[in-house]
C-alpha cells in the first residue's frame, strides 16, 4: 500500500494529476470512505485494503468537470462502469488518470462479524496479505479465510483485467467461484404467487433511503426521474405515489443493458435487500435473447435496448 | 384549470342504438375540467359544427371532447372547427366510441360503460393538453415514380404536363412494362403497343421528366416534401449518349444464334442475345449488356459487340452508379406479375409446353412476337384446333397455393382472347372453364356476351381437375359442368391458364425504404380503402396502378392520373404545415447520454452545449436538441431515456399516464 | 350471505395501447366490420408501439390491470421505421421481468397487426382476454412493498 501511496504522491508532487480520488481510512479497520485528496500531505491518511469496495467511478462525473486531471484509483471491476460513463458522456477521459489497482475480492463485514463478536481490530486485508485474516476481540484473537469472508459479488467476479487504465498498481485475482445466474434461476423456477411474495418480503424493507440510487454509477442522472413530476399525473403528494411503489423496478429497468453488475446497490443497502437480482435477471435475458453483453466491456458497443435485429425473439412465452 | 365541454354524437344510430348517448352525457358532467356536455345526431356535420363553436364561445371552452367516430375519421374535421371558434385545434380530444365500442359491443349497459370511460380518459387527457404550433417545412417540387409501366408512365406525363419535375426510376432496361407485352387491349381491341408507345416516346421526350431505366431504388430517407432517395444506375455497360439504336450488336452477339438465353420480354417463348433490347420499340431504345450471361464478361473473351459498334458506344468497364435525388413526393407504380404456378401441378404447366398462361398466349398472338402473331403450338408449331382456357387459377383461393383475392382482368381478357382467335381462326374450338364470369365494367358484359353470342365460345361453369398430357401430343382435360352437373373428360391441342396476378416481388422491399404499409398480399394499402384510395398512410408517397390491387387499364390510368392529380397537389405548395407533435428535451433533465439518438429513426437529434440554469444548477452542459422539422413524432426517443428528459407534445407521458389512470380507476 | 352465492363472472381489466398507423387502424377496421371483442379491452392509442415506455406498463399494473397488451405494425411495417424493433426489445425485457416478480407472462402480449387486419385484431383480443380471464384477477403490482 504504501508503495501505492508514494506513487499517488508523485503524480500530485510533478503536476501530472491535481488530485486523487481514493479510500480514507475511516474510524473503523471496516469502513474506510472515498475521499477526495488534494495535497500530497492529504495522503497519510489514504488506504487500500480488502474493505475498500466501493466503486469510485461514479464520483469522477463531478471531478472530470473540474480544472486539471484527476487521479482515480479503480478495481477491475470499477472499470467497467467507468467504460459505461464515457460511453454516455457523462465522464472525461482526458481529465482522468486511472490507476488501475490491484484487488483480490473485496471483504463483507457483515460475514466477518458473524460470530465474532466485539471486534477491536482486523488485519492482513492488504492486497499482498496472506490467506488468513486475523481478527482481534475481546474475547481473543482469531483467524478466517480471507476467502469465506468475501462479498457475495465477488463469488461472481468479472476477472482480474482492467477495462481502462493509464497504469496498474498491484496484482489481481479473479474470485469467481459461483454460477453467476444461480440465484437468479432459483426465483425463475417458483411459481408466480412464490415470485411476488418473494419480492414483496425483500422490497418491503425499503425505507426508500436512495443508497442504492447514489452509489449505482449507472444512476447518473443529472436530476433523477423520480424527481421528475412529469410521469405522475397528480404529481407527487403523497408516499403512495406511483414512482414511490415502482422504485426498484423502474430503476433497474432504467439501468438495463447499462449496468455492468458492480453490485453496489446490494452492498449498500442497509437493510440487505438483494437489488442486484433485479439487474442480474436483466443481465441474464439479455445474454440469452440477444447475446453475451456486458455492459462497459467495449465503450464503443451498442447497448442492447438502443439496438435491435431485424430476428429478434418475440416478447412473452410464444418467443 | 380547462375549461372542456364534451360533445357525444349519436352517429345516426349507429352510436346511438348501442350506447345510451344521453347517460354518458349525465355522468361526463361531473368529471374534472368539464364545464358543458351535450349530445347532437350528427356532429360532425355543419349543424353539429355550429353547436361545437356556439358552445366554445358561450362556455369560454379551451378544451374539447368528441365522442364520436374514430378520430381517424374526423379528428382533422373537429380540430378545424376548434380553430374556426379560436381554439388552439391541438386542445381536442376524440373518444372513439363507435368503431371501438358500439359497432363491436351489443350489450347496451356495457357499450355505454365502456363509452364513459373511453371519454374519461378523453377528458383526463385534455385537462393536460397544451395549445400547439404547427411548424413549416419546404417542398421539394420533383416527384418521383416508382415503375414504368402504364401506371408509372400516365402519372409521369400527368405531373409533368402539370409544369413539376419527375423522374421514373425502371428496373428493366426499358419502360412499358406489362402493357408492352400485350397484343390487343379489351373492351375496344386496340393493339396495345399502338396506344401505349406514343406515351412511351412522349415520357422519353418530355422536358419535366427524367429517365432512370435499368435503376433501381436503394435507399429513402427524410419525409413527405423532402425525401432523399438513393437510385443505383446499374451498369449497362452501354454508352446512353452515344448509342444510336441501331441494333447491330444485337444482330451480331455470338450468344443470339445459340439460343441459350431465355427472353424476359417473350416470357421465355423465345431467346435473346447478351447484349439486347426487350422489344423493338425499347424506350430508350439504348441495348444492356446482360453481364451474367455474356460471354466477354464470363471469360474475358469476345468483345464482338465492342468492335463492331458503329458508334464505339459499348463500354465494359462502366460501373454502377448511385445518384441522390431530392423528391417531395414519390408515387409507387410497381406493378405486377403472374404467380408462379409451381404449386399447380394438376394443370401440367411444367410438364408440358402446350400449357400456357394468358401473358404468354398474349406473346404467341403478337405480330411482333416469337411467332409473328401465328398462333401455334410449341411443341410441335401447329395450329391447335382446340383450345381450353382455365379461369381461376390461383385467384379466389381457399388455401394456401395460390391469393384469396379476385384477379379481376381475367374474365375480360378471356373474353378477348377467345374473340381475336375465333376471328382470325374462325374453325378453332375453345372452351372456357370458369367459378364465375364477372364482367362489371362499362361495355364489359357486352364484350363477354358477343364472345358467348356471336362467336359461340363455349363457357363451362365449373373448374377443371387435372390436364394430363397425351402420347399423340395432345392434352386431355378432366373437368366438371356444375351447371349440368357431368364430369367432362376432352381432348385438346392447347391449354391457357388465366393464372392469379401478384405485386410485383421488388414491392416489399421498397415499401419498407418508404415506410409504405402493405397487406397480407403485399399490396400497398391505401390511406383511406374508401375516401383516399390512392395515397399511403405514409405522408408524400401514393400509388398508382396493380401495386395497389388489382385493376385493368383503364382503372390504372384513372388511378394514374388521380395519383398525379394528388402529387401536384403537394408539389403546388410552397411550404408544408408540420406536425407540431415532435419530442421535445427538457435540458434541466437531460444527462446528454445520446440514447434518444441512437434510436431517432430520422436523424432529428443533435447535441448542444447549453448554458442550464434552475434551482441549484447554473452550468454549460452537454444537452439534447431536437429538430422538429426532422422529427416525425414517434415517441422512440421519450421510451428510451432514462431521465425522462425528452417528452412528446401531444402524447407526454404525463396524458398517456393519465390515460392509463382513468381506464384503471 | 347465502342467498348471494351466485357468482359474478370475473372482468378482467385490460389495457391496450395502439400505434395509430398499424393497429389502431386495425381495431378501427374490426369495429367497421363489426367483429366484436371485450368491452373489457381500452385501447389507448399512441403514435408508435416504440412510444410505449415501460412506465406505463407498470403503471396499468400498478393500478390494478389485469393485462396489458401492445399492438404495433408488423416487423419491417413500421411508420417509422424502426420504432417497432425497439420496443420489441423493451417488452421483452420488461415482461420477462414482469413474470420474473409474478405477473405472469400470460397477461402481457405484444402482437403485430396492420391496418388490413380487422380479423386479427379482433380475434387477439378475444384470445387474449381468454387468456387473461383464465389467470383471474393478477396480483396488485402496487402493493409489492407493502408486507401483508
Amino acid at each position: 500500500m504504501q508503495g501505492l501511496i508514494d506513487r499517488l504522491t508523485a503524480l500530485l508532487s510533478d503536476g501530472t494529476v491535481a488530485r486523487v480520488i481514493g479510500w480514507k481510512k475511516g474510524d473503523m479497520a471496516y469502513n474506510p470512505e472515498p475521499h477526495m485528496f488534494e495535497t500530497a500531505e492529504s495522503l497519510k491518511d489514504f488506504v487500500y485494503d480488502g474493505f475498500c469496495g466501493a466503486n469510485l467511478s461514479k464520483m469522477m462525473i463531478e471531478a472530470s468537470k473540474l480544472e486539471g486531471k484527476t487521479a482515480v484509483c479503480l478495481k477491475p471491476c470499477d472499470t467497467y462502469s467507468f467504460n459505461q460513463l464515457i460511453r454516455e458522456h457523462r465522464v472525461v477521459r482526458e481529465n482522468a488518470y486511472i490507476i488501475g489497482v490491484g484487488c483480490r475480492g473485496k471483504l463483507d463485514i457483515e460475514k466477518i462479524k458473524k460470530g465474532n463478536k466485539g471486534i477491536t481490530s482486523i488485519s492482513g486485508t492488504e492486497l499482498d496479505g496472506s490467506d488468513d485474516i486475523k481478527i482481534e476481540t475481546i474475547y481473543g484473537d482469531k483467524n478466517i479465510s480471507y476467502k469465506d469472508a468475501l462479498l457475495d459479488r465477488c463469488h461472481v467476479c468479472k476477472g482480474k483485467d482492467h477495462m481502462i487504465f493509464d497504469e496498474v498498481w498491484g496484482e489481481s485475482k479473479d474470485t469467481a467461484d459461483q454460477e453467476r445466474f444461480a440465484e437468479v434461476e432459483k426465483i425463475e423456477a417458483m411459481t408466480p404467487e412464490e415470485k411476488f411474495a418473494f419480492f414483496r418480503n425483500e422490497l418491503s424493507k425499503c425505507i426508500r433511503c436512495n443508497a442504492c440510487r447514489n452509489v449505482c454509477p449507472a444512476c447518473s442522472c443529472r436530476k433523477c426521474i423520480f424527481d421528475n413530476t412529469k410521469f405522475d399525473a397528480q404529481q407527487k403528494a403523497n408516499v403512495v405515489s406511483f414512482e414511490e411503489r415502482m422504485f426498484h423496478i423502474i430503476r433497474a429497468f432504467h439501468v438495463a443493458g447499462r449496468c455492468t453488475d458492480c453490485g453496489e446497490c446490494s452492498r449498500v443497502c442497509p437493510e440487505g435487500i438483494p437489488l442486484h437480482l433485479f439487474n442480474r435477471k436483466f443481465i441474464k435475458d439479455i445474454d440469452k435473447f440477444y447475446g453475451e453483453f456486458q455492459a462497459g466491456k467495449d465503450p464503443e458497443a451498442q447497448s442492447p435496448l438502443t439496438d435491435f435485429t431485424f430476428e429478434d425473439i418475440e416478447p412473452g412465452e410464444r418467443g | 384549470m380547462q375549461r372542456i365541454g364534451v360533445f357525444v354524437c349519436h352517429c345516426g344510430t349507429n352510436i346511438a342504438a348501442t350506447v345510451d348517448v344521453k347517460k354518458v352525457v349525465e355522468l361526463v358532467r361531473f368529471e374534472p375540467g368539464v364545464v358543458f356536455a351535450d349530445d347532437y345526431m350528427y356532429m360532425c356535420s355543419e349543424a353539429g359544427q355550429e353547436k361545437i363553436i356556439a358552445a366554445i364561445k358561450e362556455h369560454d371552452l379551451t378544451g374539447l371532447v368528441i365522442c364520436s367516430c374514430s378520430p381517424r375519421m374526423h379528428e382533422k374535421t373537429f380540430r378545424a372547427c376548434a380553430e374556426k371558434a379560436g381554439l388552439n385545434p391541438y386542445m381536442v380530444e376524440v373518444a372513439n366510441i363507435r368503431e371501438q365500442c358500439s359497432w363491436i359491443h351489443k350489450d347496451r349497459e356495457e357499450a355505454t360503460e365502456k363509452a364513459v370511460i373511453l371519454a374519461r380518459a378523453a377528458i383526463a387527457k385534455v385537462n393536460l393538453n397544451t395549445p400547439l404550433q404547427e411548424g413549416e417545412s419546404p417542398v421539394t417540387k420533383r416527384a418521383l415514380i416508382i415503375g414504368g409501366g402504364i401506371a408509372g408512365i400516365q402519372t409521369a406525363l400527368d405531373i409533368a404536363d402539370a409544369g413539376y419535375e419527375v423522374d421514373i426510376v425502371e428496373r428493366e432496361p426499358s419502360i412499358g412494362g406489362r402493357m408492352s407485352q400485350f397484343d390487343k387491349t379489351f373492351p375496344t381491341l386496340d393493339c396495345a403497343s399502338c396506344i401505349l408507345t406514343p406515351k412511351m416516346v412522349e415520357v422519353n421526350q418530355h422536358p419535366n421528366i427524367t429517365l432512370y431505366t435499368y435503376s433501381e431504388v436503394e435507399g429513402v430517407s427524410g419525409y413527405v416534401g423532402n425525401f432523399d432517395v438513393k437510385i443505383r444506375k446499374k451498369a449497362r455497360s452501354v454508352d446512353m449518349s452515344a448509342c444510336t439504336g441501331c441494333g447491330e450488336c444485337q444482330a451480331k452477339c455470338p450468344l443470339g444464334k445459340m439460343g441459350k438465353i431465355p427472353s424476359e420480354f417473350d416470357r421465355g417463348l423465345r431467346t435473346r442475345p447478351a447484349i439486347y433490347m426487350p422489344f423493338a420499340q425499347a424506350v430508350p431504345a439504348v441495348p444492356v449488356i446482360d453481364r451474367e450471361n455474356c460471354t466477354y464478361f464470363k471469360t474475358g473473351k469476345c468483345g464482338v459487340c465492342a468492335k463492331i459498334c458503329p458508334s464505339k458506344a459499348v463500354n465494359y468497364e462502366q460501373e454502377d452508379e448511385i445518384v441522390t435525388v431530392k423528391y417531395g413526393a414519390i408515387v409507387v407504380a410497381t406493378g405486377f406479375d403472374i404467380i408462379n404456378l409451381d404449386k399447380f401441378g394438376e394443370y401440367a404447366y411444367n410438364e408440358s409446353p402446350d400449357v400456357i398462361t394468358s401473358i404468354e398466349l398474349e406473346r404467341l398472338m403478337n405480330a411482333s412476337g416469337p411467332t409473328g402473331g401465328h398462333l401455334e403450338r410449341m411443341s410441335d408449331h401447329k395450329q391447335p384446333k382446340d383450345i381450353v382456357f382455365i379461369q381461376c387459377v390461383g385467384s379466389r383461393c381457399d388455401d394456401e397455393k395460390g391469393k384469396p383475392y379476385c384477379s379481376k382482368v381475367c374474365c375480360m381478357y378471356t373474353a378477348k382472347h377467345a374473340m381475336l382467335i375465333k376471328d382470325h381462326w374462325p374453325d378453332t374450338n375453345i372452351t372456357v372453364f370458369y367459378i364465375d364470369v364477372r364482367t362489371p365494367g362499362k361495355n364489359f358484359d357486352e364484350f363477354y356476351r358477343r364472345a358467348v353470342e356471336q362467336y359461340h365460345v363455349n363457357y363451362v361453369k365449373g373448374q377443371v381437375g387435372k390436364v394430363i398430357p397425351q402420347p399423340d401430343g395432345s392434352l386431355l382435360v378432366q373437368g366438371v359442368d356444375l351447371l349440368d352437373n357431368k364430369q367432362i373428360m376432352k381432348k385438346t391441342d392447347m391449354v391457357v391458364l388465366a393464372a392469379a396476378v401478384e405485386p410485383n416481388k421488388g414491392v416489399r422491399k421498397i415499401a419498407t425504404m418508404l415506410t409504405a404499409s402493405i397487406d397480407n398480399n403485399d399490396f400497398l394499402t391505401e390511406a383511406h380503402a374508401k375516401l383516399r384510395p390512392v395515397e399511403s398512410p405514409t405522408a408524400g408517397i401514393f400509388l398508382s396502378g396493380m401495386a395497389q390491387g388489382p385493376k385493368d387499364i383503364p382503372e390504372t390510368v384513372s388511378q394514374a392520373g388521380a395519383a398525379a392529380v394528388k402529387v401536384v397537389g403537394l408539389l403546388a405548395k410552397d411550404k408544408l404545415k408540420t406536425n407540431p407533435c415532435t419530442a421535445k428535451c427538457d435540458p434541466m433533465f437531460c444527462n446528454g447520454c445520446s440514447t434518444c439518438a441512437n434510436v431517432c429513426p430520422y436523424g432529428a437529434i443533435t447535441y448542444e452545449d447549453q448554458q442550464v440554469r434552475g434551482p441549484g444548477v447554473n452550468e454549460t452542459r452537454r444537452v439534447a436538441v431536437v429538430n422538429n422539422a426532422l422529427c416525425q413524432g414517434c415517441g422512440a426517443c421519450t421510451s428510451a431515456c432514462p431521465s425522462g428528459a425528452m417528452d412528446l407534445q401531444g402524447f407526454s407521458n404525463r396524458q398517456i399516464t393519465t390515460e392509463v389512470d382513468s381506464i384503471c380507476r | 350471505m347465502s342467498m348471494n352465492e351466485e357468482k359474478t363472472e370475473f372482468r378482467p381489466l385490460i389495457v391496450a395501447f395502439c400505434c395509430n398507423w398499424c393497429s389502431y387502424a386495425g381495431a378501427d377496421l374490426a369495429g367497421s366490420s363489426r367483429l366484436s371483442y371485450p368491452a373489457d379491452v381500452k385501447i389507448i392509442r399512441v403514435p408508435c408501439s416504440g412510444r410505449v415506455n415501460p412506465m406505463f406498463i407498470l403503471r396499468a399494473f400498478e393500478r390494478g390491470a389485469d393485462g396489458v397488451i401492445i399492438c404495433g405494425c408488423h416487423p419491417g411495417d413500421c411508420h417509422y421505421s424502426t420504432g417497432n424493433y425497439y420496443a420489441r426489445r423493451r417488452m421483452t425485457l420488461l415482461f420477462s421481468m414482469l413474470d420474473y416478480m409474478g405477473v405472469e407472462n400470460g397477461r402481457t402480449r405484444v402482437e403485430w397487426c396492420s391496418a388490413a387486419e380487422g380479423v386479427k385484431f379482433s380475434n387477439t383480443m378475444n384470445e387474449f382476454c381468454e387468456k387473461v380471464k383464465s389467470l383471474g384477477k393478477s396480483v396488485r403490482l402496487g402493493d409489492i412493498r407493502c408486507k401483508d
